[in-house]
């Protein structure tokens, strides 16, 4: 105060009082021109690179719309809506899809059956949306609801129980969509715990257990997922007796669970690994058994972190569902196959188009997927933030 | 109480007994006893069941089918091979098909890897938003689904032979492949081949003894005309001098057939395509992930040294990327090479195609054919991860 006070007594040629009118930005650095000069031209290499990129966009996006929105044929009864005219081919031809769209889905299952698919489907949509939800009710009981009243409930409503009037559906039947997210649940239901088991298998002391665990994981991941199917398909009748015969589906979803728990417990053993080894000795000081530790103490953390990586491997396992056309299940991908060459649709854009429709579909889950590991991983790593 | 009790008897005696089944190391002992004859019992039973089945299907086992002539054709052969060879030869065929599709796709998928990884991380907007869509479409997609769009919707819909679209350098492109001009080497075509190595061998000597001149006196050597120099004109050199003994032999155009020339199968390229454009997006987030992984301090560190950004890209930050870009690129390239196998969906004659197909359908001997294959494809992992180990411990951070 009294510094001030004697500055302004002393006698000065000019003191300013006020401060100065702060000078609007320079024009270069705000809006969207100065946008663009940080962002897309701040260098002659950087100018050249964008103007090569844009032409390529350019180039590519039109055509993009105009195949899959402006040029398509959305409706139409036949192949006929599809062809060239006047020497001008169409864009894709989504009447083919929506007119096939239930053959897609259901494959062949009984047409007044497949009441018992959508119920599924919901079934389905409410188990998800209770594990997803972070704030839903009762999340405990939407995991036993998940993991052991889903996949029974969904196996009567599919394959029909006599018992209480539904009609069985034989799985040759079961087909398009609903088989591919019927493998994919079952995928992922199963490989969790099996994936857990194999984790501790392979970090446990007790050397039989670790070198069994070691040789299945090593050897499931050494090799590609389709001789596995292979195998599942071919050699596990020969290893059953002869008055067992198993289903076709179900051996390729053994095959399927069984390769998807081996990256599994990859999975679980990096996130078992990452907690600090205070975490074992403190459940062990406390006097808890190995089991009550896992269970109490080191799973429950161990888990919640490799949440991200565990729902990655869910989406390789969604996409891995595709092979199974290769050992002759009706997937939804198979679906897609069958109906592009049938002569009643088969167009010259017939095949460009299923294959966008069933990119699309395949996005729309393994994206969505995605999308939930990455909230994960931000909501897991506020704690670090701080 | 119970203190007062133990201290009283005195620190040297035993702990107190336990029952067996309450003793952890017991208790791990049995449990090791059981589960061994449970899964040896479930291995016998598997066993036995199968012999039983194969001698009621009457099928052969053993590996006796190995010299039996195939009578088959493979399109695609990097060896002799014809409807007269036998399974052997045919596994071999495959194979070799599927190591130089998982080699051309590995080289490939580096590069376009490398570059959407860096892409991803541009400062230009457009670069960026581009590589984000690129990797993300990919991803999420499955690759067999993509395999057999790149198949029957592009390579498929390419023109008929007759209208074969003429590239330049007189290829054909049509709907049966490419047709390229093959090359014939001359018998003194030998002499650039020995120069081209003793040119790599050169350089390799060079680059040896310019980096111990610069560790000693700090003086930097010029590699890049001492690269052009010994690797491409002394061989162009040469290759003139020896009266340039490589003839190409052009495709030749007919009416419904191209005579001539070097064939490139549809199925290889969608298969190429395919793989390469896969996994590219993954190698790209392993090197986004491993970039980011340098700390920013690094790079100030060697600003404030005065590097400039292109030293400091090469000096600073790609070593020390490197290091954690490696083991999970290893890891793709085994996906690549796995994934190769889903060439069976396309019809390109890979090992699986070949023999996990065609020879298992026609010998039935399912377990000694898939036997085979697992173990190729074992083989080939457990090597690569031995290979990667060694690589690993010799670069890692050696820590105090």
């Amino acid at each position: 105060m009294s510094e001030t006070a004697t500055l302004s007594e002393t006698p000065v040629a000019y003191v300013r009082k006020t401060p100065a009118q702060a000078l609007p930005p320079p024009a270069s650095l705000v809006g969207v021109l100065g946008w663009m000069r940080q962002n897309l031209f701040s260098s002659p290499a950087n100018s050249v690179l964008t103007i090569v990129t844009a032409l390529f966009a350019a180039w590519a996006i039109p055509g993009f719309i105009s195949f899959l929105l402006t040029d398509a044929v959305w409706t139409g009864a036949d192949r006929e809506a599809c062809v060239a005219k006047n020497g001008v081919l169409p864009g894709a031809c989504w009447a083919f899809v929506s007119d096939r769209l239930s053959f897609f889905i259901y494959g062949f299952y009984p047409i007044e059956q497949r009441w018992r698919v959508d119920l599924f489907f919901v079934l389905g949509a409410i188990g998800v949306a209770w594990m997803l939800w972070q704030k839903a009710p009762r999340r405990d009981i939407g995991f036993f609801y998940f993991i052991l009243v889903l996949p029974i409930v969904s196996f009567i409503l599919l394959r029909g129980w006599d018992l209480i009037g539904l009609t069985p559906v034989d799985t040759a039947r079961w087909g398009g969509l609903m088989v591919t997210l019927v493998v994919a649940g079952v995928g992922i239901v199963a490989s969790l715990p099996l994936g857990i088991l194999l984790a501790l298998g392979r970090r446990s002391k007790l050397p039989v257990v670790k070198f069994l665990s070691v040789m299945f994981i090593e050897f499931v991941r050494g090799v590609p997922l389709i001789t596995v199917l292979f195998m599942a398909n071919t050699m596990l009748p020969l290893f059953l007796p002869d008055n067992i015969t198993v289903d076709k589906l179900l051996r390729a979803l053994v095959g399927i669970g069984l390769f998807a728990s081996a990256y599994m417990a990859e999975v679980v053993r990096a996130g078992l690994q990452a907690l600090p080894k205070g975490q074992y000795e403190g459940a062990m000081a406390m006097g808890l058994g190995y089991w009550q530790m896992m269970r109490l103490i080191i799973l429950p953390q161990a888990l919640k972190i490799t949440i991200p990586n565990i729902v990655n491997t869910y989406i390789g396992l969604f996409k891995d569902t595709s092979l199974l056309l290769i050992v002759g299940i009706f997937d939804f991908l198979k679906a897609i196959e069958t109906a592009r060459v049938d002569p009643q649709w088969a167009a010259p854009t017939t095949s460009a188009t299923g294959y966008a429709f069933a990119a699309i579909v395949y996005f729309i889950f393994c994206y969505g997927m995605a999308l939930y590991a990455r909230s994960m991983e931000r909501r897991l790593s506020v704690g670090d933030k701080r | 109480m119970a203190s007062q009790e133990a201290s009283a008897t005195g620190m040297a005696d035993e702990p107190p007994k336990v029952a067996f089944w309450n003793d952890p190391v017991k208790r791990g002992y049995i449990f090791q006893v059981i589960l061994f004859f449970v899964v040896a019992f479930l291995i016998y039973e598997a066993a036995t069941n199968a012999i039983e089945n194969l001698t009621k299907q009457k099928i052969a086992s053993g590996f006796g089918f190995w010299n039996v002539t195939a009578g088959f054709d493979i399109g695609q052969r990097l060896i002799e091979y014809s409807n007269t060879s036998s399974y052997g030869r045919a596994f071999w065929v495959g194979l070799l098909n599927t190591l130089l599709v998982a080699s051309i796709g590995i080289v490939l998928a580096t590069f376009l890897g490398f570059i959407v990884g860096i892409a991803r991380l541009s400062k230009n907007w457009l670069v960026q938003k581009i590589a984000t869509v690129y990797v993300e479409l990919i991803r999420n997609t499955p690759l067999l689904l993509q395999l057999l769009f790149w198949y029957n919707a592009v390579l498929k819909a390419l023109p008929e032979v007759r209208d074969s679209a003429a590239l330049p350098g007189g290829a054909f492109l049509n709907n049966r492949g490419l047709f390229m001009p093959d090359p014939t080497f001359g018998p003194n075509f030998n002499y650039v081949t020995i120069a081209l190595v003793l040119g790599l061998i050169g350089y390799v000597i060079y680059g040896r003894w310019a980096k111990k001149r610069q560790d000693a006196t700090g003086e930097q050597a010029r590699y890049l005309p001492v690269a052009i120099g010994l690797i491409v004109v002394v061989p162009l050199a040469i290759y003139f001098m020896a009266g340039q003994p490589l003839t190409l032999t052009y495709p030749n155009l007919g009416r419904f057939n191209i005579q001539g020339g070097l064939q490139v199968y549809p199925e290889f390229v969608a298969l190429v395509v395919g793989l390469v454009i896969y996994t590219a997006a993954f190698i790209a987030e392993v090197v986004r992930a491993g970039i980011q992984a340098v700390s920013k301090g690094q790079t100030e560190a060697s600003y404030a040294l005065g590097l400039r950004p292109g030293p400091t890209l090469d000096l600073v930050v790609i070593p020390q990327a490197m290091r954690v870009i490696i083991p999970p690129l290893t890891s793709q390239y085994l996906n690549l090479t796995k994934n190769s196998s889903l060439a069976v969906a396309i019809g390109y004659p890979d090992l699986v195609q070949v023999f996990t197909g065609t020879v298992l359908n026609q010998t039935g001997q399912a377990v000694e054919v898939i036997a085979i294959t697992m173990l190729v494809y074992l083989t080939i992992s457990l090597s690569t991860s031995l290979l990667m180990n060694w690589y690993n411990s010799r670069k890692a951070l050696v820590e105090r």
